[in-house]
């Protein structure tokens, strides 16, 4: 084990994460990914084990363990499985824009509910037709005295419908452009709010993906986060901060396909012995731990910079998120070939492992954006040195 | 409500495995927990006191160790902790095992409920709550499987049989043993893990809880184990082979007398 | 190490610090501690002239001679056997006591003697003669025709402390668990939970009673040397029954009490069977038990069908009550119940060793799993590799012809 020298807190949320991935996540999740079901009474075991708040500042009723706590539980969590998980971390983006750009006051409204597991949050940007080109969102809001009133409708959104709490990018001058674009806090109930049917998907079935659908939904000017114009800022820097969770969902995947993969090359024999003895199995086995290995490393790397403070974090935060995702994605498929035929049943764990990955290379940014990210950074640096 | 909750340390069985060898039981690296019939009493005892107020006490008689038993339970929601820890313990049988435990409850003082796990992991005796409330002199209810109503000076409850279940009243103070079917226990929470880790835990000993020396440790255990040994080792399965039909023959030919005889 | 008859004790509550004891003590036995009389009981002689002195009854010196531990052994005859009934009828475990304890009182040159409490059991005293009961001590009372703790209780610490067995013993059952552990406290005794073996150290006079631990991979040989009566709760389906032989005459010693010793802090409101509940998995000669590889509730009827014809009971794996199949009173393991019938029939368990931790004592072992290295075959008498939902039901329809179901 590398000792990444956690801190005493950070222990106790792997520690605990993992117990609740092991003993509660763990046995059901073939269950929910068959029924495509959201997992209730494992959000109400997470709020009641105080992980739903662990990212957000103790004066908020959070334990303030920053992204770091972040990334190390929702690594855990999906060990147990990816879908489940992302009940937590999905609120975790639809939160990061309160915590980041909210004012007291709406701080003080949705944090603690958050915090305590009450409401789950969402994050809705993408649209049918603004996928990695989030500039082309056609939903619009408009103002109208102390209203702005929303229409158009978001796409497979993660916790849709399930969440309270939806942090939504709505264009409010077509004129600006990039500055054109506002982020609002919008509540489920508000009249004009509703959702589309849900998505059935190839992975990450636990967790609800729909549409969710403004129609003349009219949002107090109060529900504005940070300014009018500042929505595609909002978003940017939410990412900044919620990759290194992607990236931890895909270690704590890959990890599980390593485990298993292990397990079962040790038990498993053929020509009379254990195919774990076989080299063809080790060095695979070799390259797919030092591989999930590097991938926690920068994931940690990056959460910690953030949490120190750091401003520069767009480019680690891409790199971690890229080198995670391929990562889940490569050792998952391995994971399958060891297991043979057998990986390829869905009595066995690992062909679950492999489609719940592949969606870490997609969403939150595809992995091609991410790579578009880094050379960004890389130019603009290279600018900035000369 | 003063709820006390005794708990005992026991090996993780999960990671217990046998020696294919001498066929005994391979202890190294195996790390301890609170023995899983606890578990439940623990809950129950939390439950409790989330429904009529009051304190939760979780009680162990153990070595110094034990400490971390009595923590994961302040985790779970318990307010208070109390290791009984002594070397003149050392050797308890069931009866001094209850008889200590019985003593610290007396100087507890305060209590109208007493929970415990049915029984241990590592010993299966079912001795200790029953045992607890003969030397308290209090009613028992064992092999509870639901708390139908508690409230001051008075419970009802529902004891799990071989047949169905009995719904028995009783008075407070009470002891009750609790069944796995009771409630389904709460993962520690990361406040709770954080209040257990500051938390103190009160350290008796023999004298604090003012001990018979002649009942307790080995002096007070009547029961002497004089042998330990492990039995042959089950004979090696007999694999049938063939197909459906064939090994469903065989095995009703080799099982017809055991059926019938 | 002696024990005394007597205890003193100071109660705090009353005690004001008046050291008026402290003076008045020969033996310099009483100090002062946070404002309370300390008794040093190595000083104390229990002379009471401190109970005497005090005016505010703070001290007292109670009669523990039911407590004192040690007894001459030497007064003690018989072996005991008590027998648990239900609903007016005696238990198949109390023959098995009954044979055992024959073997016993035998080795010994003592009586065998059976506790019989209920209501209306007079006319079925004979049945306890016939299963080899040289005496029976009866007693008959409304009030006893249910179990309930503290009448058992009392009651059979009267018989003991009157009639004083060497040996008592009793089922390892819900009933007899919850009596003799209370039993033994009150009356300093041994006790020995859950044997599976039991048998005479001749020369010594001392029963050898042997038990399983760590679900039967360690054994553990236990004696109670120094005191009387010696006790042991014993597995259903490890003795054999006594052969009931019409002929054999015994004593009835019919003894009755009055109300306060039947009297009972607790009170029984009503007892429920449970329908699922029809065939008792302790008591079961043949159980069928379904695991994880049953992979939904349904499939467990394919288990029941297996167990209606063999009249067995239904067991589970913890997988299977924890995914909601059947209820927890199926569960077999270390969670659940142990048992040990004749035969265990393994469907879909892979057998972790929670589970053969309580089943691995069965005389014979089916497993039947696809998996070849699942561990219950390491357990098993016979294994068969394969799909249950093919074999299971052959089974099933094989075992039908053979018993002409």
């Amino acid at each position: 084990m590398v000792d990444y020298l956690l801190t005493e807190e950070q222990k106790m949320i792997k520690e605990l994460c993992h117990k609740i991935a092991l003993e509660k996540i763990k046995p059901v999740a073939a269950e929910y990914d068959e029924k495509e079901e959201f997992p209730w009474p494992i959000v109400k075991i997470l709020a009641d084990s105080d992980v739903c708040g662990v990212y957000i500042p103790e004066q908020y009723g959070g334990m303030g363990a920053g992204i770091m706590g972040m990334a190390i539980a929702t690594e855990e969590l999906s060990w147990g499985c990816g879908g489940i998980a992302l009940a937590f971390a999905a609120t975790g983006l639809g939160t990061f824009p309160i915590l980041l750009f909210g004012n007291d006051e709406q701080k003080k409204k949705y944090l603690p509910v958050i915090a305590s597991g009450k409401k789950l949050a969402a994050f809705a940007l993408t649209e049918a037709e603004a996928g990695s080109d989030a500039g082309s969102i056609k939903t619009t809001a408009k103002k109208d005295g102390d209203y702005y009133i929303l229409n158009g409708t978001k796409q497979w959104i993660t916790n849709g419908g399930e969440a309270d709490i939806y942090s939504v990018v709505a264009i409010t001058d077509k004129t600006k452009g990039a500055r054109g674009a506002t982020a609002f806090i919008v509540e489920k109930g508000t009249k004009g709010l509703e959702f589309g049917k849900k998505e059935k998907k190839l992975g990450i079935r636990a967790s609800a993906t729909r549409e969710v659908i403004f129609t003349d939904c009219r949002v107090h000017k109060d529900n504005i986060l940070s300014r009018e114009g500042m929505g595609f800022i909002v978003a940017m820097k939410t990412f900044d901060s919620s990759r290194p969770g992607v990236a931890a969902q895909a270690v704590g995947i890959a990890q599980r396909a390593l485990d298993e993969a292990t397990a079962y090359a040790h038990q498993r024999k053929q020509f009379g012995q254990a195919i774990s003895s076989f080299q063809g199995i080790q060095f695979m086995l070799a390259d797919m731990a030092t591989q999930v290995e590097s991938a926690r490393a920068l994931v940690y790397s990056a959460a910690r910079m953030i949490d120190a403070g750091s401003k520069d974090i767009a480019k680690v935060s891409a790199m971690c998120k890229l080198l995670a995702s391929d990562t889940a994605m490569k050792v998952t498929t391995d994971a399958v070939q060891i297991f043979g035929g057998y990986g390829y049943m869905r009595e066995y764990p690992v062909e679950k492992l492999m489609r719940d990955a592949k969606i870490t290379q997609i969403y939150e940014g595809t992995n091609q954006i991410q790579r578009s990210v880094i050379a960004m950074n890389l130019i603009k640096e290279l600018a900035k040195n000369k | 409500m003063n709820i006390i909750v005794c708990i005992k340390q026991v090996p993780n069985t999960t990671q217990v495995r046998i020696n294919p060898e001498t066929n005994t039981l391979i202890r190294e690296g195996v790390e301890s927990v609170i023995n899983p019939f606890d578990t439940y009493a623990i809950e129950e005892g939390v439950r409790i006191k989330d429904k009529t107020g009051g304190k939760v006490t979780v009680v162990t008689m153990g070595p110094p160790q034990a400490e971390d038993a009595l923590r994961e339970a302040i985790s779970l929601g318990c307010d208070e902790a109390i290791l009984v820890s002594d070397r003149k313990f050392a050797g308890s049988d069931t009866w001094a095992t209850s008889y200590t435990l019985s003593q610290t409850i007396r100087k507890i003082k305060d209590y109208d409920i007493i929970i415990c796990g049915k029984q241990a992991s590592d010993g299966d005796t079912a001795q200790v709550g029953p045992g607890i409330s003969a030397h308290l002199d209090i009613p028992q209810v064992t092999y509870v499987r639901k708390i139908e109503e508690i409230s001051a000076g008075h419970a009802k409850v529902e004891r799990l049989t071989e047949e169905g279940y009995e719904i028995i009243e009783s008075k407070l103070p009470l002891v009750i043993t609790v069944v796995k079917e009771i409630n389904e226990p709460r993962m520690p929470s990361l406040k709770g893990k954080m209040r257990a880790k500051n938390a103190q835990v009160l350290k008796w000993n023999a004298d604090d809880i003012e001990c018979n020396v002649n009942d307790i440790g080995l002096n007070g255990s009547p029961t002497r184990v004089i042998k330990i040994f492990t039995p042959p080792p089950r004979k090696g399965g007999e694999i049938l082979k063939g197909d459906t039909h064939e090994v469903v023959a065989k095995a009703a030919d080799l099982l017809k007398n055991v059926i019938i005889g | 190490m002696s024990k005394n008859k007597e205890r003193i004790q100071v109660s705090k509550e009353k005690c004001v610090g008046c050291r008026l004891c402290v003076t008045v003590c020969p033996f310099s036995a009483i100090a002062m501690k946070e404002k309370k009389a300390v008794i040093d009981l190595e000083k104390c002689n229990l002379c009471g002239a401190c109970k005497e002195i005090c005016k505010f009854k703070a001290i007292d010196i109670v009669d523990i001679s039911s407590q004192v531990r040690f007894v001459d052994i030497n007064e003690y005859k018989d072996v005991w056997v008590f027998c648990e009934q239900k609903k007016g009828v005696i238990q198949s475990i109390a023959h098995e006591l009954l044979g055992e304890g024959r073997k016993l009182a035998d080795k010994l040159g003592v009586k065998l003697c059976a506790v019989l409490l209920g209501e209306g059991f007079q006319p079925k005293v004979k049945d306890l003669y016939a299963r080899g009961a040289d005496i029976v001590y009866l007693v008959d009372d409304p009030k006893l025709k249910h179990y309930q703790d503290d009448p058992y209780t009392n009651v059979i610490v009267k018989l003991i402390h009157e009639y004083k067995p060497e040996i008592f013993l009793c089922g390892a059952s819900v009933i007899g668990r919850s009596l003799v552990s209370r039993i033994a406290v009150k009356i300093n005794a041994g006790l020995t939970a859950d044997c599976t073996g039991l048998d005479i150290d001749t020369e010594k006079r001392l029963l050898l009673q042997t038990r399983p631990a760590f679900g039967g991979n360690i054994m553990a040989t236990i004696i109670s040397p120094n005191h009387r009566p010696q006790m042991s709760t014993v597995r259903h389906k490890v003795m054999k029954e006594a052969v009931p032989n019409s002929s054999r005459a015994g004593k009835l010693i019919l003894k009755t009490y009055d109300d306060t010793v039947y009297s009972s802090r607790t009170k029984l409101l009503d007892v429920v069977e449970e329908i699922e509940e029809t065939v008792n998995l302790s008591e079961a000669d043949i159980i069928v038990s379904g695991g994880r590889g049953l992979g939904g509730p349904e499939y467990f009827d394919m288990i029941r069908e297996l167990a209606k014809v063999l009249n067995g009971a239904v067991g589970s794996s913890r997988a299977a009550v924890d995914a909601g199949w059947i209820p927890y009173s199926h569960q077999v393991g270390q969670t659940g119940k142990t048992v040990c019938p004749k035969l265990y029939i393994a469907c879909g368990i892979s057998g972790q060793i929670q589970h053969l931790i309580g089943m691995q004592s069965s005389k014979t072992i089916l497993a039947i799993n696809k998996d070849p290295d699942a561990p219950i075959f390491k357990v098993a008498t016979y294994g068969i590799v394969g799909d249950i939902f093919e074999i299971v039901p052959a089974l099933t329809k094989r075992f039908r012809e053979i018993l002409k179901k």
